[in-house]
C-alpha cells in the first residue's frame, strides 16, 4: 500500500501511513527474536558466570567480571558480582536470587531474566542458535528491503537540515518535546542516528562477536579474533554489546511511551500513526 | 503519590502480560518433544554454514608458548572411578593398549610406546569449553589420520567413534564416549594426544591418550580413550547421538 495521508473524522488529528508492512513484520519479529537471544544468552552465561580479557580464560589474571556466591558466617547465602576487582553485594538479582518457591538459590541471573528458567545449558543453546539466524536473516532481508525501497536513503539517512538540527533535538528530547505536524511525520535525527548505529553498528557487532566465539568460525581466517583481543575478549564484548542493546530498547520504549504509547503501537500494528496538529 | 496516567498503566500491564504468558509458553515448549527438534534446525543450519565457508582443511588458530595457560585446568572427570583404570594408572600406563576396531581391515591393538611410534604433530592450541572458558595448551600425539591409514577403513567407513575408562554414572557404568567424521578424523590437527606443555599427559587432563579435535568445542575431545571403533553411523551405539553430552541433549557438531 503507497503511503498516503487519511483523513479522521476526529479532530484531533489525521491519520498517517507511517510504517510500511515489511518494516512493521520485521520489528515485531526482532522482538522476539532479541528478548528470546538475551535470554536464552543469560541462561549460556550462567554457564560459566566470568568474563576476561584475552585469548584465554587463564591467563594469571583474573575475570575482569564474575557473579558468583559466597556463604557468609552466619550461613547466609550472598550475591556477589565482582567488577574490576571492585565487590558488589548484588544478593536477590545477581548471584542469589530466590525461585519460583522463594528459596534462595546461586544462579547468575534470576529465573524470570532467562530461558529456559532454571539452569540447562543445552536447551539455551538451542533456543539461543535458533533465534541467532532468525535475527540474521531477518537482518539480512531488512537491508536488502531497505536498500531496494530507498527505505535507507528516504527515512533513515540524515540530510543536512537534520545534521544542523542535533544540538535543537538534543534540547527536545530532553525536554520530552516531541514533533508535531509534518515533522510528526518523519524520523528525528536522533532517531535516524541511533537506528542507524544499532542496525550498522551495534547488531552486526553483537553477531560477528557470537561468530568468533565458535572455534570453526575462527578458521575462516586463522587470528582473525585477535584483532578484537581474543576469544575471551569477544566473549566480553558479546556481553557488553548486547546490554547496549538492551539500553537502546528500553531507551526506545522509553520514548514510546511518553509519546503516545497506543499510538506509536497502533502505527507499528497497522502501520497508520495519528500526527498531532 | 503521583499516579500513572492510566493509558501509561494500560499499556505497562499488557506489556507485563504479554511477557509472562511468553516465559511461560517458553518453559512448556522446552519440554516438548516436538519443540526442541524445530530450535534444532538452527545448529543443523550452523553445521552446514560451517561446512560451506570452511575447507575440509581448515587450520584452528594456533598460539605462543608465552600464551600457554599456566595450569591446564581439568574439567568433567579428573580421575576415572574404576579398578581397571586404576590399575593401569598404578604401573605408569605400561599395560594400557589401544584397540582399533570395527569397520577396517586391519584392527590393530598398541601400546603406549606404539602410538608414540606414529607420525606425530605438536601444536599449541586454545580449548574451548562448551561453558564459555578457554584454555591454551600445549600438545603432542599421534596424528589420527596415520593410525587410520594404517588399519584400512573399509569404503562404508564414515565416523570414528572414541570409548573412554571414565564412568559418568555413580555405579561405574556410562561410559564417556565420542565420535567424530572422517572429514575430522583425518584434518591434519586431529591428534591422540599424549603429553601436555612438554609432560606426560596427566591423569586430570586425560592420561594417558586423549583426543584433540581442535575445531570444536571441549566435550568432543574425549579424556582416557581406550578403544577406538570405526563405524558407518553410531545410532545403535549408547543413546545413538553419538556421545554422552549428545545424548544428554547437547549437539553432536561442536563447532559453534
Amino acid at each position: 500500500m503507497p503511503p498516503a495521508a487519511i483523513v479522521s473524522t476526529k479532530p484531533v488529528g489525521a491519520l498517517y501511513y507511517r510504517h510500511r508492512l515489511p518494516v512493521r513484520t520485521m520489528h515485531w519479529i526482532n522482538v522476539v527474536a532479541l528478548t528470546i537471544l538475551l535470554m536464552s544468552g543469560l541462561n549460556i552465561f550462567d554457564a560459566h558466570s566470568a568474563l576476561y580479557w584475552g585469548k584465554s580464560s587463564y591467563t594469571g589474571a583474573g575475570p575482569i567480571f564474575a557473579i558468583g556466591a559466597r556463604m557468609d558466617t552466619g550461613g547466609n547465602a550472598h550475591g556477589v558480582t565482582r567488577v574490576f576487582g571492585h565487590e558488589f553485594d548484588t544478593t536477590g538479582i545477581l548471584g542469589v536470587s530466590t525461585d519460583r518457591d522463594g528459596d534462595a538459590m546461586g544462579r547468575s541471573f534470576p529465573w524470570w531474566a532467562t530461558i529456559p528458567d532454571n539452569r540447562w545449558l543445552s536447551m539455551a543453546r538451542s533456543w539461543h542458535f535458533f533465534f541467532a539466524w532468525v535475527l540474521v536473516l531477518n537482518g539480512l532481508a531488512y537491508i536488502v528491503w531497505s536498500i531496494a525501497s530507498r527505505h535507507l536513503a528516504r527515512d533513515l539517512a540524515p540530510d543536512r537540515n537534520d545534521l544542523r538540527s542535533i544540538g535543537q533535538s538534543i534540547r527536545d528530547h530532553l525536554r520530552f518535546r516531541h514533533p508535531t505536524g509534518e515533522a510528526a511525520k518523519r524520523y528525528n535525527v536522533l532517531q535516524k542516528l541511533t537506528y542507524l548505529g544499532v542496525i550498522f553498528v551495534l547488531v552486526p557487532l553483537v553477531i560477528l562477536m557470537g561468530l568468533a566465539l565458535s572455534p570453526w568460525a575462527d578458521t575462516v581466517w586463522p587470528g582473525w579474533v585477535d584483532v578484537f583481543g581474543g576469544r575471551q575478549s569477544a566473549r566480553t564484548i558479546h556481553f557488553i554489546s548486547a546490554w547496549l542493546l538492551v539500553g537502546f530498547v528500553l531507551i526506545h520504549i522509553f520514548e514510546v511511551i511518553i509519546s503516545g504509547p497506543w499510538n506509536h503501537l497502533r502505527s507499528m500494528i497497522t502501520g497508520r500513526y495519528r500526527v498531532k496538529r | 503519590m503521583k499516579t500513572i496516567n492510566p493509558q501509561r498503566r494500560l499499556f505497562f500491564g499488557a506489556f507485563a502480560a504479554f511477557g509472562a504468558l511468553t516465559l511461560a509458553g517458553c518453559e512448556r515448549l522446552s519440554r516438548t518433544d516436538w519443540f526442541p527438534k524445530i530450535l534444532g534446525a538452527g545448529e543443523t543450519a550452523s553445521e552446514g554454514a560451517a561446512h560451506l565457508l570452511t575447507s575440509r582443511k581448515a587450520m584452528a588458530q594456533e598460539f605462543t608458548v608465552n600464551e600457554l595457560s599456566p595450569d591446564f585446568r581439568s574439567n568433567g572427570t579428573a580421575q576415572p572411578a574404576s579398578d581397571a583404570y586404576r590399575a593401569l594408572m598404578a604401573n605408569g600406563f605400561a599395560d594400557y593398549r589401544l584397540e582399533i576396531g570395527g569397520l577396517v581391515e586391519r584392527p590393530a591393538t598398541l601400546s603406549l610406546a606404539e602410538l608414540k611410534a606414529l607420525p606425530s604433530r605438536t601444536q599449541i592450541t586454545r580449548h574451548d569449553c562448551v561453558e564459555g572458558w578457554s584454555a591454551i595448551g600445549k600438545w603432542k600425539g599421534a596424528k589420527l589420520s596415520a593410525l587410520l591409514e594404517a588399519v584400512r577403513p573399509r569404503p562404508e567407513a564414515r565416523y570414528v567413534v572414541f570409548y573412554c575408562a571414565d564412568p559418568m554414572a555413580e555405579d561405574g557404568t556410562d561410559l564417556y564416549y565420542e565420535s567424530i567424521d572422517f572429514e575430522d578424523a583425518f584434518h591434519p590437527q586431529t591428534i591422540l594426544a599424549y603429553e601436555l606443555n612438554d609432560a606426560a599427559l596427566p591423569v586430570k587432563n586425560g592420561a594417558p591418550v586423549r583426543l584433540r579435535v581442535e575445531r570444536q568445542l571441549g566435550y568432543k575431545h574425549a579424556k582416557y580413550v581406550m578403544r577406538l571403533e570405526v563405524v558407518s553411523d553410531f545410532a545403535h551405539i549408547a543413546g545413538g547421538k553419538g556421545g554422552y553430552w549428545e545424548d544428554n541433549g547437547y549437539q553432536w557438531f561442536a563447532g559453534i
